[in-house]
Parts: structure tokens; sequence; C-alpha cells
């Protein structure tokens, strides 16, 4: 498809709101609907639809296999760190309040990081697979 | 809805099954958006319409578009999965009504999260409230699940892929 002038112009101007969009669910999902799983479904899926327009080595020149690896373990290590920050500060673990001086900002900060953490694990394990799978097909051909 | 799932039900070509799945994906989202549920439609919308419709297309490139006849008359499974849906259908009638306010469970630890999570925790949006403030363990064990997920394909598919690589030279 990567041919197809319709499809990249109308990708090309899709994926950055798609992004948006994305990055949008992630920084208000205190206030709105949605948080770390739904944003980085999004996100993996604005790299998918950019892999499937404009092929999977692009894809790969813009997040390398590499980091998408670390992307999935980083998550879950900065979930994990938000945790232990807490014991650290003097808390239980996964304790917010102690994360700041004002028990809501303290909230706030540890939601903001574990939900980022979230949203990097699923994202990375999502077009991971995503790679594994379309990287098999294109090798048979 | 119905329509789809009798349509992809009864259909042959697998190409036409999993833009269907997809089409059913999208009608599911928006029975989520009805009931409110906007967080689980966007999931639904972004996973089971967009991104495992590209995987089921990855995995139809790599195997033949027509599902293949059956070789015997499945009734016997037919029998049961009748048998297991009527039990299963026998079980809802022991459940309370839909949005029954007397139900158990709203009144177990919702009317506490409800009332008390604004103040307690500051956070506007309950349902992140109750994930990532009173819930923090399941979200964290939800997270690892979604790791183990992924090392565990990395780790299946990957091994193949590096013994096919040696075999090419």
């Amino acid at each position: 498809m990567t041919r197809d002038m319709v499809l990249r112009v109308v990708a090309k101007l899709l994926i950055p709101f798609i992004l948006l969009f994305a990055l949008y669910v992630q920084f208000h999902g205190d206030f709105g609907p949605g948080g770390g799983f739904q944003a980085g479904v999004i996100l993996a899926a604005a790299m998918v639809f950019y892999a499937v327009i404009f092929g999977l080595d692009n894809a790969r020149k813009v997040l390398p296999d590499r980091l998408v690896e670390t992307m999935i373990a980083a998550g879950v290590l900065l979930y994990l760190g938000v945790g232990v920050a807490g014991l650290l500060l003097g808390g239980n673990f996964l304790d917010y309040f102690v994360l700041s001086a004002d028990p809501v900002a303290g909230q706030h900060r540890g939601i903001f990081w574990i939900e980022l953490g979230v949203a990097i694990t699923v994202c990375g394990v999502m077009l991971k697979v995503f790679y594994l799978f379309a990287g098999r097909g294109a090798e048979d051909e | 809805m119905m329509l789809a799932v009798v349509v992809l039900a009864r259909t042959r070509n697998l190409f036409a099954v999993v833009v269907l799945s997809g089409l059913y994906s999208f009608l599911m989202a928006t029975v989520m958006v009805a009931l409110d549920a906007v967080d689980v439609a966007m999931t639904e919308a972004a996973v089971g319409a967009g991104i495992s419709t590209v995987l089921l297309l990855g995995a139809l490139h790599l195997c033949r578009s027509e599902e293949a006849k059956p070789a015997h008359k499945p009734w016997l499974p037919l029998a049961v999965t009748v048998a297991t849906g009527l039990v299963l259908v026998y079980g809802t009638w022991d459940l309370p009504a839909f949005s029954d306010p007397e139900a158990p469970i709203h009144h177990h630890v919702a009317p506490r999260y409800l009332e008390e999570g604004p103040r307690e925790t500051g956070v506007p949006n309950v349902v992140t409230a109750v994930l990532a403030s009173y819930r923090g363990f399941d979200t964290l064990g939800e997270t690892t699940v979604v790791f183990t997920a992924g090392a565990g394909i990395i780790a299946l598919l990957r091994r193949r892929r590096t013994t096919a690589d040696k075999e090419t030279p």
C-alpha cells in the first residue's frame, strides 16, 4: 500500500491527531475517561496504522525493535519504581500521599507516573506483537 | 450486531470473517458508549477493531483464505455448546436485575469509593482513583500480566525466526 497516494495523504493527516488524542487520553486520565492502558493502545494503533501504510521497515526506523523491547520492561519498572519511591519516602508500597508535601498533589503525581508506566508497557507489547507477526509474513514471501 | 454474528458463523471466506469481526468490535464499542463506559469503548475500538484486525490479517497472510470444510458433522460439539449455554442462562436467573440499586455489588465498597474517593484522593475521575489509588496493586499485577504476555510472545515467535535464519545461509 506504500504507493497508494490517497491512503498516504489520509494517513499523514490522521496520524498526528491520533497521537494527540493518545496523549490527551494519557494526561487527561485523572479528569476524563481513559488512562494509561487506553493511551498505550491508541499510541500502538497509530504506529500500526503508520506501518500498514508506509511499510514495516519505515515503522522500524521510527521505533526500532530494541526500543520497543526496552519499553515493555521499562513501564513495569517505572510502576515498581513509584512504589519503591513511596517506600523510600517513608510511606507504604504504592503510597502516593508521601510523594509530595500536599497529599492531593502527591496523589496526582503518583497516578501520573504509574499511568505512564502502564501506557509504555502496553504500547510496547502491542507493537512488539505486531512487529513479530508482520515480520513473519514478510519473510515467507 | 446479531446479523454480524450470524453472518460471521456462516461465512467460509476468512478475509470476510476478519473484516466482519472488526465491524462487530466497532458495534460493541458503540454499545459500551451507550452503557457510559467510554474507556472500555476506546479500548474495544483500538484493540478489537484496530490492532487485532491487523494481526488477524497478518495471520491470514500466512495461511489460506478459505476455511476448510469440517470432515464430520459437528452434532456433539453443538449439543455440548447448547447445553453449556442453557446452564449459563439458568445461572443468570439468580443474578440481581440489571442496574438494580439493591444489588450486593452496589453495597460493598462502591458507595465508599463514590462518596469518599474525591475527598480522600482529590482525583476527579473515580475510575482512575479506584484503579490507581485504591487498587494500585491490582493495576501493577495487570501491567505485569501484559509484560509477561509480551515476553512470552517474544520467546515463542522469535526463537523460530532465529532458527529459520540459521537454516537459510
